[in-house]
């Protein structure tokens, strides 16, 4: 049984469909990649998967649990089972480094502080920002930010990580990094991940699957070797880097034929 | 005329809307304040709360206070200029100490702390929307509601009421020293004579005043900054709109409880 099931997913905003009938299962012990180019619905999917956003139609199951209509405290335990980095590391500012992992430990359990101090050195040794504790988020660089916010989201013992566009905003060697990190945790700690990006080399690095989005839809759904070898136009586009041509689109094509009477005249 | 009609129609909805929503924000927040409480809550809440004081009341102790006490000299230099040719000065001491009680403190005190405390919470929580603090706080389960709004709720109930009636003892005290140097009036004929006075009535209406100010107050601005949409030139634009809003909603509060005090008072 899957730890995730997506069935008939729909997102509209404002009357405009984002995902268009999704489906998706995510295993348990899996690093599923959302891969997609800006505004193919990756970030909305994930957030109806972390249940902050409820769909206009179909289901997300987690655990066995169809968060889409769960009641708050089911939907607070199962929130309790997820880990989530988001992609700007969303690290409480007035906070220190170590306060901000320490926060879901001290809200959601009884541990006594000396343990609590134990189990936040732990996590941030684990990202290795073992010797930052005491700074202030803004004293960190982009890289550890990201490693804190990873350290945060792991800080409960969750079954599934989530990570939103990790490497977003780095450069190549520190976005490596954190590629070996979470490979790395998903070893050490035996998690489902479940990373949004839109970074080939980090998609292909982590991946044990992708499902690849375009439009709000599914174009691929497969290993990295099944999407490597796809010949679906849209992934290959993608993966092959051709950019799209803007004018062509049908907002465009539709006025120009509206106003000049053909699309000859853009060309 | 079809068009001022959905203007109209559009405006009255937005404006329920706004209103509807302040109303679901106070009740989430009444059941969340339990345990905000010292003793019976939660006490990294409570400690919240204590800190949002010392913002809310104490750093804003020295403006209010000077702020009490120029209104003070205005208020007893404009009623002797008219009180004087009447031979009627010494009911400047009755002007002052029950203008204060009643209606200045609680009003001066609600203004400065809407300019200073419901812009603050307008631009923390709307910072907080557009870094995806209050999506992080969601997805560890934490309600923002008991999280960020509930300490500055309670921290404002207590504060405003503190900081008013400092300023109605300063702004009473600069009504004495005008006096004193316009008349030689001694303090202590002057103090005998406020206490002479105000009645316990006054106190108690300006301090439930000064409560429902700082429910307006608190809640606005908090509102505003959840309402906050897109990036931070939204957060700008939701300060400015909570300091208008709780300022007016303020001034319109102080009508309808001068006007209910005032038909329900003995004669």
């Amino acid at each position: 049984m899957p730890i995730i099931s997506v069935r008939d997913l729909v997102v509209e905003y404002d009357g405009r469909r984002v995902l268009d009938g999704l489906n998706l299962d995510i295993e348990h012990g899996e690093t599923m990649v959302l891969l997609g180019g800006s505004g193919s619905g990756k970030s909305t999917l994930l957030r109806q998967i972390i249940g902050l956003e409820r769909p206009k139609s179909g289901s997300v199951v987690v655990k066995g649990t169809d968060i889409t209509r769960c009641s708050q405290p089911e939907l607070k335990q199962i929130r309790l089972s997820i880990g989530v980095a988001f992609q700007s590391a969303a690290l409480f500012n007035s906070l220190t480094v170590e306060d901000n992992v320490a926060l879901p430990l001290r809200e959601h359990t009884r541990l006594v502080p000396s343990i609590v101090d134990l189990v936040v050195w732990m996590k941030l040794a684990a990202v290795g920002l073992a010797d930052f504790g005491k700074l202030l988020p803004q004293a960190l660089s982009g890289g550890m930010k990201k490693r804190a916010a990873v350290a945060r989201a792991l800080a409960l013992g969750p079954e599934i990580l989530v990570l939103d566009e990790p490497s977003a905003g780095l450069d190549p060697i520190v976005a490596a990094e954190l590629d070996e990190l979470i490979l790395l945790l998903k070893d050490a700690f035996q998690v489902t991940v479940i990373v949004v990006t839109h970074e080939l080399p980090s998609a292909f690095r982590i991946a044990d699957r992708i499902a690849m989005l375009y439009r709000g839809s599914f174009s691929a759904v497969g290993t990295k070797e099944e999407i490597k070898a796809t010949q679906d136009p849209r992934v290959r586009q993608f993966l092959d880097r051709i950019p799209e041509n803007i004018a062509k689109t049908p907002a465009v094509t539709a006025y120009f034929e509206k106003y000049m009477g053909s699309e000859e005249a853009y060309r | 005329m079809a068009n001022l009609l959905e203007n109209v129609g559009k405006g009255t909805i937005e404006h329920l809307d706004y209103v509807g929503s302040l109303d679901i924000q106070l009740w989430a927040t009444l059941r969340a304040m339990k345990r905000v409480l010292p003793f019976v809550g939660n006490r990294y809440r409570w400690q919240a709360s204590v800190r949002q004081m010392m913002e809310i009341g104490v750093d804003a102790m020295p403006m209010v206070s000077l702020m009490a006490i120029c209104t003070g000299f205005i208020l007893a230099m404009q009623g002797a200029s008219e009180l004087r040719r009447f031979g009627a000065i010494q009911y400047v001491i009755d002007l002052v100490a029950v203008g204060f009680t009643r209606e200045l403190g609680p009003l001066l005190t609600a203004i400065a702390a809407s300019g200073r405390s419901g812009s603050a919470f307008a631009a923390e929580i709307g910072t907080m929307k557009v870094t995806e603090e209050l999506d992080s706080l969601r997805v560890m389960a934490l309600e923002p509601v008991e999280f960020v709004l509930a300490p500055k709720y309670l921290a404002a109930l207590i504060s405003v009421p503190c900081l008013s009636v400092i300023a109605n003892l300063f702004g009473i005290v600069a009504g004495g020293l005008f006096m004193f140097f316009s008349t030689r009036l001694a303090p202590s004929v002057y103090f005998h004579s406020v206490l002479r006075s105000i009645t316990l009535r006054d106190v108690i209406t300006g301090l439930i005043k000064s409560v429902v100010f700082a429910t307006i107050i608190a809640h606005v601005g908090c509102l505003e900054g959840f309402r906050v949409r897109g990036g931070p030139d939204s957060v700008g634009r939701s300060t400015t709109s909570a300091v208008v809003k709780s300022t007016f909603l303020v001034i319109v509060a102080d009508a309808v409880f001068t006007t209910i005090f005032y038909f329900t008072g003995k004669p």
